[in-house]
């Protein structure tokens, strides 16, 4: 393992364990992430990115969540192995988490000074005023006036909330920062500056990054590298660079086409045919070959592994293993 | 938040006018003539009629209605027809025996309901929850009656610890206010367990488990105070509810509260002193809920900046 190595996920798996079945919600995948790098996680709803996420904070509910198999290795450290209080020290502090939804994910009894300072007060050695004066710096620091800090959420906008959300995440100077879909539930222009200020302060605080989004513009903005997630697999990951200039996978492929184009005169949006498949019922060998347009029967038998076509680009497809011959053109 | 307080006893008015108004229409309208009660079956009709005209029993009822309004206004109920003396008095003279039963009861249900409730959330399903769930259904379907005679049945006669009846020092009271207690521990045990279930799985609670908030703080800090505000309604409406439905309890412990003289007053027709009970009920239920709604605002700011509007 190199130094600059933060985080690194090998064969994980996690099931939901439902009486209608068992939910296949991650499956075996392997992220690799140095020190300061940021990753985006980019695939459509039920892909299993939060799930994801959350199996690395080590808060996938159970029941009916269960890691199955894997390792997250942190910092040299399997934390599937460590005990349940070592990892209540490491949330928070060294891995911490911005959730989708703003409106939801603040206390609405708790001053945002309180929540804010909760979290300092937890892993740094402060008092409560210090605390709380650290928390009002972290509250200037996001864009919002300290003198707001005895105010509850709903006296906050959704924009002002995840800010809040973001000082609570980044308080405690995390390694790593986990932001689940940080702007999906903004509008377009408060997207744009919670962005900004979640890159100045990845920047200025040299944190790694794992960002969840569906939207490959932000992920064009952000990310040093990407990997994209279908049902519950990385079936391509590569530097920034690497996919959005020589995507590879088919889905990959479909992902690119189907945002439309301004150059191009075009009447009707190009989505993926199909749907994702249901997760309680996989499909079997390649798990997108059903929408697949080079799909074959080899396709439906036989699971990919995947190939390294170039450095740091990995891609699952038979058809880079060369099994299935096709000419894939975006 | 004064002014919302402001509103709140200024609406207490005509909550108090509709409640009188049922009462005493429903009394002057129930067979039996309050002036026959008074002297009883024997007096010669003449005597009865006199007494009827010097009460004004024979004005229209409008008036007579009017007239208990105005003279209420000043403060002056009447006099019961039973004992002669002044209701009020008599209702004072009870009504700190029922309130002291009813916080009791009260104190009891919530300090059994709550933690019962919180424990059977967060182990939903174990064995602990079913446990708390068939006593809580247990507590709703008791009559109280019943269960208070099996308890003075089981702690009095059987193992003479506590006494049976009446109104002797403060052992006497733990059996009353154990059996009115007991529907209303169950009630909010289920209110406080469902109320914690939905509070426990908001996105602020993972927010809190996200940044390594121990799980006990994540309960009792987090969740708790989220999760309190429906489990207030229930027991702000229980107390009020106690406090003018423990007739039964007092009727079985022979308690010397304000529902007993009730019930007596109504089966005797003694209007002044059903109409100043139902009165001193119907004032205290209603600052009973307005404290519930005042103390909403502590637990919930957004309740509280509502009040301020």
């Amino acid at each position: 393992m190199s130094k600059k190595e933060l985080l690194n996920i090998e064969n994980l798996a996690i099931n939901y364990i439902t009486d209608d079945g068992t939910v296949k919600a991650v499956n075996g995948i392997d992220i690799k992430l140095d020190k300061g790098e940021t990753l985006g996680l980019v695939g459509e709803t039920g892909a299993g990115k939060t799930t994801t996420a959350l199996g690395i904070m080590r808060l996938v509910p159970n029941p009916p969540g269960k890691i199955i198999e894997g390792k997250i290795e942190f910092e040299g450290r399997d934390l599937l192995e460590v005990e349940e209080e070592e990892m209540r020290m490491i949330r928070g502090n060294k891995i911490s988490m911005i959730f989708q939804d703003p409106m939801t994910s603040l206390n609405p009894v708790m001053t945002v000074g309180e929540q804010i300072s909760e979290v300092i007060e937890i892993h740094q050695d402060l008092n409560r005023q210090d605390a709380m004066k650290k928390a009002e710096e972290m509250l200037e620091l996001v864009g919002i006036s300290k003198t707001r800090s005895n105010n509850y959420p709903h006296q906050f906008s959704g924009g002002m909330k995840q800010r809040v959300i973001i000082a609570i995440s980044l308080a405690c100077n995390p390694q790593l920062l986990i932001a689940d879909e940080p702007t999906t539930a903004l509008d377009v222009t408060i997207q744009a500056q919670v962005l900004d200020l979640m890159n100045d302060l990845k920047e200025e605080f040299h944190t790694a990054m794992i960002l969840i989004t569906h939207d490959l513009g932000v992920v064009s903005e952000v990310c040093d590298k990407v990997a994209i997630m279908y049902a519950g697999e990385i079936i391509e990951s590569a530097t920034l660079k690497q996919l959005f200039e020589n995507p590879k996978h088919p889905y990959t492929l479909g992902l690119f086409g189907s945002i439309p184009n301004l150059e191009e005169e075009s009447h009707r949006l190009k989505p993926i045919k199909g749907l994702m498949p249901d997760p309680t019922n996989l499909p079997t060998g390649c798990k997108f070959h059903p929408r697949c347009p080079y799909g074959t029967d080899l396709c439906s038998k036989q699971h990919p592994k995947a190939i390294e076509i170039e450095e740091g680009h990995r891609v699952k497809c038979l058809i880079y293993e060369g099994l299935v011959d096709a000419e894939v053109k975006k | 938040m004064h002014k919302y307080i402001f509103k709140r006893l200024l609406l207490l008015i005509p909550v108090l006018l509709g409640v009188t108004f049922i009462v005493f229409t429903i009394m002057s309208f129930t067979p039996g003539d309050p002036a026959q009660l008074i002297l009883g079956e024997s007096a010669p009709p003449e005597k009865v009629e006199e007494l009827r005209a010097e009460m004004g029993l024979d004005d229209p009822f409008l008036v007579q209605y009017f007239r208990f309004v105005g003279n209420a206004l000043r403060g002056d109920f009447g006099r019961s027809y039973r004992t002669k003396r002044e209701v009020f008095a008599e209702i004072f003279a009870r009504f700190p025996n029922t309130l002291i039963l009813t916080i009791v009861a009260i104190a009891i249900a919530v300090a059994i309901g709550i933690p019962v409730g919180i424990i059977s959330a967060t182990k939903q399903y174990s064995l602990m929850d079913s446990i708390s769930m068939v006593g809580a259904l247990l507590g709703v379907s008791m009559p109280n009656f019943w269960l208070g005679l099996m308890l003075i049945l089981a702690f009095s006669v059987g193992l003479g610890w506590l006494p049976f009846a009446g109104f002797e020092g403060a052992s006497s009271i733990i059996l009353p206010a154990i059996t009115l207690g007991t529907g209303a521990a169950a009630i909010i045990t289920r209110m406080t367990r469902s109320s914690m279930l939905e509070v426990i799985r908001q996105d602020y609670i993972r927010t809190a488990r996200a940044k390594g908030v121990a799980e006990k703080k994540v309960v009792n800090k987090h969740a708790l105070k989220n999760a309190l505000i429906p489990v207030i309604t229930v027991v702000g409406l229980q107390f009020g509810y106690l406090l003018g439905g423990a007739v039964l309890t007092e009727t079985v412990f022979s308690w010397p509260g304000v529902g007993r003289l009730l019930v007596e007053a109504i089966k005797q027709k003694d209007t002044p002193t059903v109409l100043a009970s139902v009165v001193f009920m119907a004032t205290t239920f209603s600052f009973v809920n307005l404290l519930v709604d005042i103390l909403y605002a502590y637990v919930d700011p957004r309740i509280k900046s509502q009040y301020s509007k």
